[in-house]
């Protein structure tokens, strides 16, 4: 069954569509990610413009961060002083980014920073985790207990001023690196159509030292409400957030996030990460063949709004 | 009073400008004025009838017409980009901007039109993608290039994969050789707007009648609603997308909620 995008200008097959959303959405629900890597690039590749991809994945990342954000707090682990922390920079961040959106794509050169922040991104983070789990994994086997947090073990981020107490996640840090995390997440978040999930989770852990209990929640409150308000902004400056096609994305990224939740829960943290590594890394990959080989058309087309 | 008198002037020097006295004339009518773009919508296929009359300086018809039917779709200014390697990646490194072009453009006759008129008169009346006129900004100027200039052809060429710019010389089909069948294919891609066709009625190499017609493609219910909205209420459309998204996040919540 087709039906006709208003915003992209274009049919699609809704099935297709809405299986997207479940196969993004299982996948999102496994590892507690929005899963906007991949589908902002699936939708490119059905032939949606970069742009309106970008746009209308943020209110879909939205909606499954929504969900899982609920489950987490009836459970308690979302450290809501923390999340407000590097909200108060991530809007800023976001705004920074659709800005800068709406300049490159003036320029014709938003597809190749697409691409090329994909690649370094996606690459750079994707072999960072395989190494990691990797080495999880071979001191498991090992028999040697896999500590990710250790007490005590203090980094240069912990020796800078302004340091503040989140009492949730039983941390005491300086409010620099955590404005620093929200701003570079919500800037990406805008500017790749990602919700940084995949980037925050990471990076509370080794520069904040968030205990595992807390990270995934906050990440997520973060994810919401930057994923929300980026929607609203390229809705106001860029008019390219079609509600169609984030309306069916939404609904099979919510059930199929369901299914991936269950299924994640039955595996080992250790070869969760690696998975979650392989993917990001192929995914990369991916983008930076498509940069290096010759395309089939040099030429493309766009239409100049006036 | 003078509006009407201007009007009527005007409409006299249509008559007697430098088009040639019509021997002939041409009664079209399209098999659907208005092509409503709705959720569903995949394309439509359109049928043009016309019948050729003879005028009032002309008893009876002559025996060969050729027919050369255009249409075009609202004008947009597009950007033609190339492609090069740089530092081992392919990077836009060239534009060229195609001023009000229109954004689908199709030529439809009974035979190749080179046999059709010689290439003087196909050049003014721009019969053929290759006579149509395309401006482009080229530094402080407007104009068409040579019909050979590598954006020009990539243009036309790309246009012509999405199914918007078309050139068929087995679209318009004599039914006798007075009564013609134009069909005129129109792709989902479309964007909407009004859409002038073009009938011009060629014998022996020169243009012998000619008439115009109007299709208009617009955007229904819900679509026209959504695209309005997010146009000119950008706040509040991108508010209730969010919107949407929390109620369904929170929904499916609810609903899978285990404990």
């Amino acid at each position: 069954v087709q039906i006709y995008l208003p915003i992209a200008d274009l049919p699609v097959n809704i099935f297709l569509v809405l299986g997207m959303g479940l196969a993004v959405g299982f996948i999102s629900g496994m590892f507690g990610i929005g899963g906007g890597f991949l589908m902002t690039p699936l939708l490119i590749f059905i032939g949606i413009s970069p742009a309106v991809a970008v746009a209308s994945v943020a209110s879909h990342i939205a909606a499954s961060s929504c969900t899982g954000a609920i489950t987490y707090w009836r459970r308690r682990a979302i450290d809501v002083a923390l999340a407000m922390m590097l909200l108060s920079a991530g809007i800023i961040g976001t705004a920074f980014g659709v800005w800068l959106f709406t300049e490159l794509r003036a320029l014709d050169q938003l597809d190749l920073v697409i691409g090329l922040s994909y690649v370094t991104l996606l690459s750079i983070v994707g072999a960072l985790m395989i190494y990691e789990s990797v080495r999880a994994e071979l001191r498991a086997r090992k028999g040697m207990p896999a500590t990710l947090r250790r007490p005590g073990s203090h980094n240069w981020v912990h020796g800078l001023p302004l340091k503040m107490r989140f009492k949730r996640s039983k941390i005491y840090v300086s409010a620099i690196p955590v404005w620093g995390i929200g701003f570079i997440i919500g800037f990406i978040g805008a500017i790749l159509g990602i919700g940084g999930g995949f980037l925050l989770v990471p990076m509370l852990i080794y520069f904040l030292r968030v205990p595992t209990a807390t990270v995934i929640g906050t990440s997520m409150v973060l994810t919401l409400i930057t994923m929300a308000s980026a929607t609203v902004m390229h809705a106001v400056t860029n008019h390219l957030v079609d509600a169609i096609l984030a309306l069916i994305l939404m609904v099979g990224g919510v059930i199929g996030a369901q299914f991936g939740v269950r299924t994640g829960q039955k595996m080992r943290g250790e070869r969760l990460r690696l998975l979650l590594g392989l993917l990001v890394f192929a995914v990369g990959m991916r983008f930076a063949y498509q940069l290096v080989v010759v395309p089939d058309d040099l030429y493309s087309i766009r239409q100049v709004t006036e | 009073m003078t509006l009407a008198r201007a009007l009527i002037v005007l409409i006299l020097c249509g008559a007697v400008g430098p088009t040639p006295t019509m021997a002939e004339r041409l009664v079209v009518s399209l098999s659907n004025n208005r092509v409503a773009v709705t959720s569903s919508f995949v394309g439509e296929n359109l049928v043009l009838f016309g019948v050729i009359e003879p005028g009032p300086d002309r008893a009876s018809l002559r025996s060969n017409y050729d027919l050369v039917v255009t249409m075009t779709g609202p004008s947009q200014t597009m950007r033609t980009r190339r492609k090069e390697r740089v530092l081992g990646i392919w990077v836009n490194i060239d534009s060229r901007e195609f001023i009000r072009v229109p954004s689908y453009l199709t030529i439809l006759s009974n035979r190749p039109v080179d046999g059709i008129a010689n290439a003087d008169v196909r050049r003014r009346l721009q019969i053929g993608l290759d006579n149509f006129l395309l401006t482009q900004r080229i530094g402080p100027d407007i104009a068409d290039t040579v019909r050979d200039d590598p954006y020009r052809v990539a243009f036309v060429r790309l246009q012509t994969l999405y199914g918007l710019y078309r050139q068929s010389s087995s679209a318009v089909t004599f039914l006798t050789p007075s009564v013609f069948r134009v069909a005129i294919p129109l792709p989902s891609n479309v964007p909407t707007g009004s859409y002038p066709i073009d009938v011009k009625l060629f014998s022996g190499g020169q243009m012998v009648a000619r008439t115009t017609s109007t299709l208009e493609v617009i955007k229904t219910g819900v679509e026209q609603y959504v695209v309005d909205a997010s146009r000119n209420y950008g706040l509040i459309y991108g508010a209730a997308t969010s919107l949407m998204a929390l109620l369904i996040g929170w929904f499916a919540s609810v609903v899978f909620r285990k404990d």
